[in-house]
């Protein structure tokens, strides 16, 4: 895998917050490359500062210092425009709060993304990022109407319908109940399998097992990076 | 996106937000309607005003007794009993070839009697040109003659209102009434006239001048002259012939000495004009207070709007919008929002302003139903800008904003 150019490369990345003039630091010079078809799980305490790598890893956020190189381009001084086009062709993201738009059908949530890029097509190819999260019989129902795991595979398939190169997840699974939750590791699983590389932020041991490598952050500084030894089935990694 | 695909979108906007919408489209159509019925009401009720004066016609002059200048009405309106002008006078003005007719009159107030049936009457004394100069139209029996005021004849006409007050149903013509101790045979009921001049035209009693200045008054003087023009073009030129015959008849050889005022009644509505000028500006007043409490309530409802979907502009960030989607999307929203507010308000102001006026029809006023369009575009527009501005700019500061930022807004 080395030999390949990095999907993603981190060089010297820092984010500091400031509130009232105090600078809090929140990630020190980290670096890190990934590469594509990986399935990366980030694990850390709260605070330890995964939420705002996984960020600025997906363009929601931008770094303080450092480079970030996207598919070998750095992306450090792009303008609005050119962000806006990476995260809505290039990635999906998905929310442990879903952020589905209320009282919006599930179609037109999956339509979103391609209401920004004059896609031609938009139905088909939103019946097809539902049709592989299982939900194309729930077209017209409201977001409000659907359980937390329906609603979960609606953000998946909103995520997917621009067919981007990595799928970020915060914590998918926080809000579901067990059973939910496996349905949701599990299409991220296959996803991957289909080659889609996948970026999981986590703080469940067994929902990281289910990725390929574990990168755990601690205090702003990645503290471990390995390989996943063991990966476990998705079921048997939920049983909790 | 394209401007079809936003207004596509605005629209489901709306609908998914059926209570917020429901809200700022309430706002814009209370401001809209509000200024267009206070510009309505107040435009009716200057109407109303208005038509009492005109009502008399313009091409009646009124000679009062007392001197007056531009600045005022002369002393006699005031009250004070002003004796300078005489019947004779009257019979003087005849010759000027531009009048027509001419009416002289002499009034009081006192009881009127029919058998046990009493009112209280404004009777008045004048000559028979009177209907010619005031436009009357006698309704049954007739009014009295030359010869009836020559031989002061106690006839009475009565007003359509009186004549119903103290006679009821039954026919007055014949009947004899009794007004300060002296009978009178009445002759003849005017047709209804209403409300003229902020006089009650229906209440009054017709008596021959002589009758009312020899036996009812013991006077010989008369309380006002009218005179009636032919032409409106000439009333200027009548009223110098005025001024100049009486003078003459009253030995004044200078302008400022005259015992007298004559004035176009086009004069009294310029005066008039002037007061309900002055309440234009005072509605006017009011609905630039009402516009400016309507803005500030469509610009509230517009912040708490933008505000509570930040996350929504975090959202549409994250999946790949630009500053300048968000921006034009807001922008749409809000002249939908606004547009449709406005449309909505005119209606409902147009609605409550023709009830007003059919109210006031059906309670007896002359009141014009009046919709500027001055009042339509200031409404409207001011309203739109200000939910427009408040819709959009707060969106755009929200735009600007890191997609995660607008995504942790609570």
């Amino acid at each position: 895998m080395t030999e390949k150019n990095p999907l993603i490369e981190l060089k010297d990345i820092c984010k500091e917050f400031v509130t009232d003039e105090v600078v809090t630091k929140v990630l020190h010079h980290l670096n890190c490359s990934i590469y594509k078809g990986e399935f990366v799980a980030i694990m850390g305490p709260s605070g330890s500062g995964k939420s705002t790598l996984m960020h600025i890893l997906s363009f929601l956020d931008r770094p303080s210092c450092g480079q970030y190189f996207f598919e070998g381009e750095d992306t450090s001084d792009f303008d609005d425009n050119r962000l806006a086009a990476l995260r809505n062709k290039k990635i999906g993201f998905v929310f442990q709060s879903f952020n589905l738009l209320p009282r919006t059908t599930v179609l037109d949530n999956v339509i979103l993304p391609l209401e920004y890029n004059g896609a031609k097509d938009k139905k088909a190819a939103a019946l097809k990022a539902l049709q592989g999260v299982g939900l194309e019989h729930r077209l017209d129902h409201f977001s409000n109407q659907l359980s937390g795991g329906e609603k979960q595979r609606v953000a998946i398939a909103r995520a997917l319908v621009n067919e981007p190169e990595v799928i970020f997840a915060d914590e998918p699974t926080g809000n579901l109940d067990s059973k939910s939750g496996q349905q949701v590791m599990e299409i991220l699983r296959d996803l991957n399998d289909q080659g889609k590389t996948i970026i999981l932020v986590t703080h469940e041991q067994y929902t990281a097992a289910v990725a390929k490598r574990i990168i755990k952050v601690r205090d702003g500084e990645i503290f471990s990076d390995e390989e996943v030894k063991e990966r476990v089935n998705v079921k048997d990694g939920l049983i909790k | 996106m394209t401007l079809l695909a936003n207004l596509k979108f605005s629209f489901k906007n709306l609908r998914a937000n059926k209570k917020r919408s429901f809200l700022t489209i309430l706002g814009i159509v209370i401001g809209v309607a509000a200024v267009i019925i206070i510009m309505a009401v107040g435009a009716g009720a200057q109407s109303l005003i208005f038509n009492q004066i005109s009502a008399q016609g313009s091409n009646l002059i009124g000679i009062l007794p007392g001197y007056s200048d531009e600045n005022g009405p002369p002393a006699s309106v005031m009250g004070v009993v002003v004796t300078t002008l005489k019947e004779d006078d009257a019979e003087a003005l005849r010759q000027i070839k531009e009048i027509t007719a001419v009416a002289s009159y002499s009034r009081g107030v006192d009881t009127a009697q029919w058998q046990n049936q009493k009112i209280d009457a404004t009777f008045v004394g004048t000559v028979p040109d009177y209907t010619i100069v005031e436009d009357v139209k006698i309704a049954s029996g007739s009014f009295f003659d030359e010869s009836e005021n020559k031989a002061m004849a106690r006839v009475a006409v009565l007003g359509y209102q009186a004549a119903e007050d103290l006679f009821g149903r039954q026919d007055p013509i014949g009947e004899i009434i009794k007004i300060k101790g002296v009978n009178f045979r009445v002759i003849g009921v005017v047709e209804k006239r209403g409300v003229v001049a902020f006089q009650n035209q229906d209440e009054l009693i017709f008596i021959p001048l002589q009758t009312v200045q020899k036996l009812l008054l013991g006077v010989n003087y008369v309380s006002m002259i009218r005179a009636k023009v032919i032409n409106d073009a000439e009333v200027p030129d009548a009223v110098a012939q005025i001024r100049q015959i009486l003078r003459e008849r009253h030995d004044i050889s200078r302008p400022e000495e005259e015992d007298f005022s004559a004035r176009a009644s086009a004069q009294a509505l310029d005066a008039m004009k002037q007061i309900t000028d002055a309440l234009t500006f005072f509605l006017a007043g009011i609905a630039a207070i009402s516009l400016i409490v309507g803005g500030i309530g469509i610009m509230n409802i517009m912040l708490v709007a933008v505000n509570e979907r930040t996350r929504e502009i975090g959202l549409r960030k994250a999946v790949g919008a630009t500053e300048k989607n968000i921006q034009q999307q807001f922008l749409v929203d809000a002249i939908v929002v606004t547009l449709s507010g406005g449309l909505i308000g005119i209606v409902l102001g147009f609605i409550v302003s023709a009830l007003v006026a059919i109210v006031a029809n059906y309670l007896g006023y002359d009141w014009d139903f009046v919709i500027t369009i001055p009042s339509i575009i200031l409404g409207a527009s001011i309203s739109c800008l200000v939910g427009i501005v408040f819709g959009w700019y707060p969106a755009r500061q929200a735009s600007r904003l890191e997609p995660v930022e607008a995504l942790r807004h609570e």
